[in-house]
């Protein structure tokens, strides 16, 4: 009888806030898979990082999300029986070339873990050391880096009088602070967090989250985490994984209050077994 | 709906909230037929009952708004849970403001009760409420059932309740043309048939509401707009 078709905004329509302009990629995977000897754990995966850009990943467990962060550094390198193919490019670069010197790479793809790893020595050390291995540099100006990339991790007032102190003295939420200021320190290009806060009380959350922020105006920013509002707060972009595919990949906005794909769906609104 | 959340007790707080939507309209729909007898048959009465009963249907809105802003903060609801939830809310503030047109009607029985008028008046309005009252039912079915199609007929079958109601204001135009006697009960009877207007509008808003909650994005089109009371006057040839 009537018609009964309608118009809809187009797939990024007006989702609560004006979608991103796309940013030029930084980080691209293309045909990207996966193995831990027989195992195929990362199947054809094809995404990018947009510059200065915050990426989310969530899954469920073992769904491949820290397996493909650990890539984009080529963390995996340091066990064996483990491979990479397909194409993934940082920039220009190969991040899977053989050849690749990984120390510089590292310096380009920082990471930081679940667990906050400060090197037993001062919280000045703990920033100095990484620095060092890159550059050499002066005194002064080294304490100019420290104190910048402490600055940066919003931890400077903190610790800005006991230096000296033993990195492990601090709070968790100060360590984890302290670990991303020396991965600041380096001056990276791409930042990967592998679960930040899941150590992290809710204060120490809220000011890690509010840091990631503040560092995606500087760098490209992939974040792994378990913690889907964490998510839903802190990104642009969220892919959401399972069973070692990315399943979906879209605006934050459009994941989180509509997703195309039934299994993201069930995931983010905890249905799943 | 989608399967079983893991935590079950989400379920029951999302069906429990669709109930209260439910119930809600079941009382609102009581309210615009009951509203409309009671004018046709001059029963101040019943006018009064459906005036009580906007305290009721008050009372439903602010446990849904209440129960809605819980679940938000207790589940932080995702996706097409929380569509449901929003859902819930704008459904539940478009039966209110239903509810407080139908009292309004009731009202006015008591101001029309001595005031006898041809039965012919109100055949008009009678037919509206009828369309009106159909469109009700078929968007909160379509609702309950989460059926887009049936909600997107009533979208677009608003255009012909508004149709009629040009037209019946221009038939009670003529009648106060007619007798000048006819004019204190014509006035009621045309506020009346704008507030039925109007609640045909509220089952639209609910059609677009059964939109977003279904597709995750808002309507873009313009719905047909028909009213043209706007424009009605005594002139010939307008």
């Amino acid at each position: 009888m009537n018609d009964l078709s309608v118009s809809v905004s187009a797939a990024n329509g007006p989702v609560p806030q004006v979608a991103l302009p796309d940013a030029p990629p930084k980080v691209t995977a293309r045909g990207l898979n996966f193995y831990y000897g027989e195992h195929h754990a990362l199947k054809n995966i094809n995404l990018t990082l947009g510059t200065h850009r915050v990426t989310a990943f969530i899954g469920p467990s073992g769904c491949g999300k820290s397996t493909l962060l650990r890539i984009f550094n080529r963390m995996y390198d340091l066990y064996p029986g483990q491979k990479a193919t397909g194409q993934l490019m940082l920039d220009q670069t190969n991040i899977l070339d053989p050849k690749l010197d990984l120390n510089l790479l590292r310096a380009r793809v920082g990471m930081v873990f679940q667990k906050p790893t400060p090197f037993p020595m001062t919280i000045y050390e703990n920033i100095a050391f990484g620095i060092r291995l890159y550059e050499k540099i002066s005194k002064s100006e080294m304490d100019g880096r420290v104190e910048k990339a402490l600055r940066g991790g919003a931890l400077w007032n903190e610790v800005k009088d006991k230096l000296n102190a033993s990195g492990l003295s601090l709070s968790g939420g100060q360590q984890q602070r302290l670990c991303i200021a020396r991965t600041v320190a380096v001056r990276p290009e791409v930042i990967l967090f592998d679960e930040p806060c899941s150590a992290l009380d809710p204060i120490s959350t809220a000011k890690v989250e509010e840091l990631i922020q503040e560092l995606s105006e500087d760098y490209t920013i992939a974040i792994v985490t378990h913690n889907m509002q964490q998510a839903a707060r802190v990104s642009d972009k969220t892919a959401f994984m399972y069973l070692g595919e990315l399943v979906e990949f879209d605006d934050t906005n459009k994941i989180f209050t509509s997703p195309s794909d039934r299994r993201t769906q069930d995931y983010i609104t905890g249905r799943f077994g | 709906m989608a399967s079983e959340h893991t935590a079950k007790a989400f379920d029951s707080d999302l069906q429990e909230l669709t109930r209260l939507v439910a119930e809600m309209g079941g009382l609102a729909e009581r309210m615009i037929t009951e509203s409309v007898d009671a004018l046709i048959r001059r029963d101040v009465a019943l006018g009064k009952r459906v005036v009580a009963s906007d305290v009721e249907i008050d009372r439903l809105q602010h446990l849904i708004e209440e129960r809605a802003v819980l679940t938000i903060a207790r589940r932080q609801p995702m996706a097409i849970d929380l569509r449901e939830i929003v859902g819930a809310m704008r459904v539940a503030t478009d039966l209110e403001r239903i509810g407080d047109l139908a009292k309004n009607m009731g009202k006015r029985v008591a101001a029309l009760e001595n005031d006898f008028q041809p039965l012919k008046l109100i055949r008009g309005l009678e037919h509206m409420t009828d369309l009106v009252q159909s469109q009700v039912k078929s968007v909160l079915d379509a609702y309950a059932s989460h059926d887009l199609p049936a909600a997107m007929a009533v979208w677009k079958g608003d255009e012909e309740v508004d149709a009629i109601c040009t037209s019946l204001f221009r038939e009670l135009l003529t009648y106060m043309m007619e007798d000048p006697r006819n004019i204190s009960f014509c006035i009621h009877l045309m506020f009346c048939a704008k507030n039925i207007e109007r609640i045909g509008d509220h089952a639209t808003n609910i059609a677009e509401t059964v939109f977003y909650m279904i597709e995750g994005q808002q309507i873009l089109d313009k719905r047909p707009k028909g009213d043209m009371t706007n424009f009605a006057t005594t002139v010939p040839g307008n």
